[in-house]
């Protein structure tokens, strides 16, 4: 990459510097009545800015196939790879371990030093996943063509990800994190996702969060697959991907980012598939008992 | 024209609507052109103005995805093309020393279908809502599981519209360009703007039926129920990735081939010197043509097509900077040793040549697949085709516009205004999207219709904005221009920009409706330019004065595209449960389509039927007319 | 150009009438251009087809639908129809009206015989074998390809028929003729498309 700015930087100049001269130079003046000679062309400039530009594509694309193939090498099953499920759905993203047995959304935990590999689908329209300063962008196709690829980072921290494939109204509010931490958490991280569910203190609203959010939501080992996971989800950096916790920049507390949500998830993800709680029939009050089981729903990593 | 000759002639707004001259199909095409441009400008402000801020509440998710949608297919389709079919109307005939195209009835039917897809396409804003999966419509987004409006059926059956029109157009082109040179004027004597335009309309010609099978087999999905991109019964979605782009990638060929052309005749006339390296020219331009059908798949790097065809499409893309750079530097070189003059048309074309090679360096930056893959559908993208489309293809025209406006008026535009425009235009331009190359770089994808702060974004989007507004302002001095033109009398010289070397330069501006009194002798490239030099006053004719053979006015071309329209929207709503049960009745029994054919393929019978033996102009009114000249 | 619009037949009708004026030239050439772009249509239409022939989503597959027979006839038929068009253009060139008008019928008669066979075909799948356009990938692509190339088999009827009334009316001139010439263009080319249809739908069909 740096070398085809470079390469194409000096062509910039090089135009430029003739085109500034000729314009200069070769002004009409006034009165000029003569006329210029009418050249019909150069045979040896002519060969000369042919050959020049197809040697600086050669030099160009050799580095680049190699690349491309480096790229293409899939690395799904090698030993020592993290494999990592990612189905997208509009709008959010679902993140399976199998090696793990472990699922989680919106946020994709990965360990630093290790090549993470992706298998990547879509569950309804076309996405495409993108981690910008990780790695390019892979497009998520529905079944039978299904993509593959990997990355891997050494520095802990979190990465803003993002569905670059226009996907429907909320295709600009797609966006996931990812946290990279080191392999020790990473493995406390999944010890604590297959711990059993927290469910509420509160026999009520427990009963309510499994009428209403289980039948489509997951929480350890209790709900159902059809809307993100939310096991831990008060520990993680955002609310729907796309609200951020505080810690983030212009972040806000996740409990007020949860009740944000809660009160209309279509004011927040315009074509979102969530029902409004409100017309589930929850009260304020269970709305705002939700959101705070939820945001007290850490895990210890 | 006072004579009341044996055939009627039309008056007023008939004469619009039945017309089959070239040079009022071109000013048609110009209007609805401008037309079209004026609303994809807007939809552009629009745009822009709710990424002024993050967050920005401005306009909604659903109307911001119409907008893009709209938008680019407007501009793509209907704002773009028409504008080249109005220069080639207005000049390839003159060019080559005909009286007419090949198919005068053809022309004015291509015109009126095409318009006719336009409105149609255009009606979906205030019928239900206007198409929201992006010009590319990619599946499964666009089928009726995920796009629920009528939007995309007005997109597939409004584009399959206008589409018809091109394709007819392409054709006419083709066939004049081959039979109707006049003597002399061989292949390689022809204009480089002739030259261009054949090459793009054979484009159009093996280009288009693929868009038009694309869009069959995404309106039959959508209205019949087919399964070509159904996952669930067997579809495959990246089928339509991969005819869209077969399309898709020639059709910027054939949008910016014309402007390449406009650019060479224009170069030329303002350096007084004849193009340089006319023949690697010729050779650029159908070199450029054969790889654009062999490069679609670089729009699908990330679609997961494997390294294999990632690198043989990469390479192959990479290739194209080679033909392109010939044209810079031969463009450069015609300058080299000539004398400059800075009218508007010239600025237009100047400012086209630092623009476009900007936008050719992206290009093949975005070439090499592993760097597509950070690039890809993000604003570096759109900062790359905003700058061979709008910088390059876009000033190309303008550019056209302003060199041939006296030619195609007989009233030349101010120069002040023309020059305003022109600053207004390209500082604008460069403000709107220079910013964009880095918002793409940050990892701002395309297509969002907000973003969160503190990401970096904040202040390169503002700037966009505004450079979006500066660049409207240039383009309100044209219209100001074109207007305030259209009220001063007419009467400018045969060659009012004095160095014409082509021969539509050699005809009074503007041309009477036979263009040549007596057919042209074509001695050189450059004809006219070539008997100036050589101390004639102007060409030499080919043939005696005799009597004008001019094909009939019709109206028939309109009747025929008003049935495609009907037919069209009674497809469209074919499947729609109507509250009116006179409505079901006829749309539900396919009555709408059926009495739209029918205005269609009887008007195609009646004109089959009637031989158009067409009218003579007499050698006793030319020559009245010469006298008055 | 002014001589361009020649009368009827007064017997000095030139040997090939319909290049005799740059209209009927022009009408030839733009044709061969025209077919240019219908090649690269039904190109599109078999890409397609090739791409979804196997998606036959639990419906019927090629080898269980296809009745070899039928289709055999249709071909015979066609390229049948091919041959006395050109017998037409022939007895055109000869300046024989009446021989010209029969083979002309006896085309339009063939490719009704054609489309008869094509009607029969399709009707048969979608009652007896439950295969319809919304069936799976592999029925949507055959009905529109198959459907596409009948559709313009019927558009050659209509137009051939039609010209066949205009022999009547106006006899053979220099109008007349590219427009027979050109319509005997159509109909190669769709006899052409057909038999690639033939092998890359019923016989591949039959047999991969």
């Amino acid at each position: 990459m740096k070398l085809s700015i470079t390469i194409m930087i000096v062509v910039l100049i090089i135009v430029f510097a003739i085109a500034v001269y000729v314009l200069i130079k070769f002004r009409r003046k006034k009165g000029q009545t003569d006329v210029p000679e009418q050249v019909e062309g150069n045979f040896k400039l002519e060969i000369i800015w042919t050959v020049i530009p197809l040697i600086l594509v050669f030099i160009l694309a050799v580095p680049t196939v190699q690349k491309i193939f480096a790229f293409g090498d899939d690395h799904y099953n090698e030993k020592g790879s993290v494999q990592v499920k990612v189905t997208s759905h509009q709008y959010w993203w679902e993140f399976e371990y199998p090696q793990y047995g472990v699922k989680t959304a919106q946020e994709l935990m990965i360990p630093t030093g290790k090549n993470i590999a992706f298998e990547l689908k879509t569950a309804d329209v076309l996405h495409s996943f993108w981690v910008p300063s990780l790695s390019g962008k892979m497009d998520t196709n529905p079944d039978g063509t299904i993509n593959r690829f990997s990355f891997s980072t050494d520095k802990e921290g979190v990465y803003r990800g993002k569905c670059a494939e226009l996907c429907g109204p909320s295709h600009g509010l797609m966006e996931f994190k990812v946290k990279a931490v080191s392999p020790d958490s990473f493995d406390k991280w999944v010890t604590a996702m297959k711990a059993p569910a927290v469910l509420p203190k509160d026999q009520a609203l427990a009963e309510t969060f499994k009428k209403s959010c289980l039948s489509c939501h997951a929480v350890g080992d209790q709900g159902g697959p059809v809307a993100p996971n939310l096991t831990g989800i008060g520990s993680r950096e955002s609310v729907a991907g796309i609200l951020l916790n505080e810690g983030q920049d212009g972040g806000k507390p996740v409990k007020e980012n949860l009740k944000t949500w809660l009160e209309d998830p279509q004011a927040v993800k315009p074509g979102n598939k969530m029902p409004a709680p409100k017309d589930l029939g929850l009260t304020d009050e269970q709305i705002d008992g939700i959101a705070d089981y939820l945001a007290n729903y850490k895990l210890n990593y | 024209m006072a004579h009341a000759h044996s055939v009627k002639r039309h008056k007023g707004l008939m004469d619009w609507l039945t017309t089959v001259d070239h040079k009022k199909i071109a000013i048609l095409y110009l209007l609805a052109g401008g037309l079209f441009f004026g609303i994809g400008g807007i939809e552009a402000v629009l745009i822009r103005l709710q990424l002024i801020k993050p967050m920005n509440d401005f306009v909604s998710a659903q109307t911001f995805n119409e907008l893009i949608t709209m938008h680019g297919t407007t501009m793509i389709f209907l704002g773009v093309m028409p504008v080249i079919f109005a220069l080639m109307n207005a000049v390839i005939p003159l060019q080559i020393g005909a009286r007419d195209v090949a198919f005068p009835f053809l022309n004015s039917l291509g015109f009126w279908t095409f318009l006719f897809g336009g409105l149609l396409l255009n009606l979906s804003w205030i019928m239900g809502g206007a198409p929201d999966a992006g010009w590319t419509s990619y599946t499964p987004l666009s089928t009726t599981t995920y796009s629920t409006t009528h939007g995309v059926d007005f997109y597939t059956v409004g584009l399959q519209i206008a589409g018809l029109g091109t394709l007819i157009g392409g054709i006419n082109f083709l066939a004049t360009i081959i039979t109707m040179r006049a003597p002399g004027m061989s292949f390689m004597r022809m204009p480089m703007f002739t030259w261009t335009s054949f090459i793009t309309s054979a484009m159009i010609l093996f280009a288009f039926p693929a868009i038009t099978v694309g869009l069959v087999l995404l309106s039959f999905d959508r209205i019949l129920g087919a399964n070509f991109f159904e996952v669930s019964n067997g579809g495959n979605p990246i089928l339509w990735q991969h005819i869209f782009w077969i399309f898709g990638h020639p059709e910027v060929y054939i949008l910016i081939l014309p402007a390449f052309g406009v650019i060479s005749e224009v170069i030329p006339t303002f350096a007084r010197k004849r193009l340089f390296g006319y023949s690697s020219m010729v050779f650029a331009t159908i070199l450029i043509a054969f790889l654009g059908f062999m490069v679609w798949a670089h729009h699908m790097f990330t679609t997961g097509l494997g390294p294999v065809a990632n690198a043989l499409f990469s390479i192959a893309t990479m290739l194209i900077a080679v033909p392109t750079g010939i044209k810079i530097f031969n463009w450069l070189f015609t300058m080299w040793g000539g004398q400059i003059r800075f009218t508007s048309p010239n600025l237009f074309a100047i400012g086209f040549i630092p623009t476009f090679v900007m936008g050719g360096v992206t290009g093949v930056m975005l070439a090499s697949a592993p760097a597509d893959f950070q690039f890809h559908d993000t604003y570096f993208v759109v900062a790359h085709f905003h700058y061979v489309i709008v910088g390059g293809l876009v000033s190309g025209l303008l550019a056209g516009l302003h060199y041939w406006w006296p030619k195609m008026f007989g009233r030349m535009l101010n120069e002040t205004l023309g020059k305003l425009s022109f600053w207004f235009f390209i500082i604008g331009f460069h403000l709107t999207f220079f910013v964009q190359h880095f918002l793409g770089l940050m990892g701002m994808q395309r297509r969002v219709f907000t973003y969160l702060p503190n990401q970096g974004f904040d202040t390169l989007n503002m700037v966009s904005t505004i450079g979006a507004i500066l660049m409207g302002i240039g383009i309100l001095f044209f219209l100001i221009n074109a207007i305030a033109t259209a009220f001063k009398p007419k009467g400018v010289a045969a060659d009012p920009w004095e160095d014409g070397r082509t021969l539509e330069w050699a005809i009074p501006s503007p041309p009477p409706e036979y263009n040549f009194k007596q057919t042209p002798l074509v001695r050189g490239i450059d004809a006219l330019w070539k008997e100036k030099m050589a101390g004639n006053k102007g060409m030499t004719p080919a043939e005696p004065l005799g009597p004008i053979h001019m094909p009939s006015p019709t109206i028939l071309p309109f009747v025929m595209s008003v049935g495609i329209f009907i037919a069209g929207l009674g497809f469209m709503f074919s499947k729609e449960d109507f509250s009116n049960s006179f409505m079901s009745l006829i749309f539900n029994n396919w009555i709408v389509v059926i009495i739209g054919l029918l205005i269609t393929f009887g008007s195609m019978l009646l004109r089959s039927l009637y031989d158009d033996h067409g009218w003579h102009i007499e050698v006793e009114e030319l020559e009245e007319e010469g006298v008055k000249a | 150009m002014s001589a361009t619009h020649a009368e009827t037949v007064d017997g000095k009708l030139p040997h090939e009438p319909e290049k005799a004026t740059l209209e009927g030239r022009n009408k030839v050439l733009s044709f061969w251009l025209f077919l240019g772009g219908e090649a690269v249509l039904f190109g599109t239409l078999f890409a397609t087809f090739l791409a979804l022939r196997n998606q036959t989503n639990e419906g019927p597959t090629a080898n269980e639908l296809f009745h070899f027979s039928t289709t055999a006839y249709a071909t015979l038929i066609l390229l049948v129809s091919s041959l006395t068009s050109v017998f037409a253009v022939q007895a055109m060139h000869r300046h024989k009206v009446t021989a010209l008008r029969v083979w002309l019928m006896i085309t339009v008669l063939l490719g009704l015989g054609f489309l008869g066979l094509e009607i029969y075909e399709f009707t048969d799948y979608v009652t007896a074998e439950k295969f319809g356009m919304t069936t799976s990938a592999f029925s949507s692509a055959f009905y529109t390809l198959v459907g596409f190339h009948g559709a313009h088999v019927a558009f050659g009827v209509l137009w051939i028929s039609i010209l066949i009334g205009q022999l009547f009316k106006k006899g053979l001139t220099v109008v007349t003729a590219p427009k027979v010439y050109v319509s005997a263009m159509y109909w190669h080319f769709i006899d052409v498309v057909w038999v690639f249809i033939f092998t890359v739908v019923y016989l591949l069909g039959k047999v991969g």
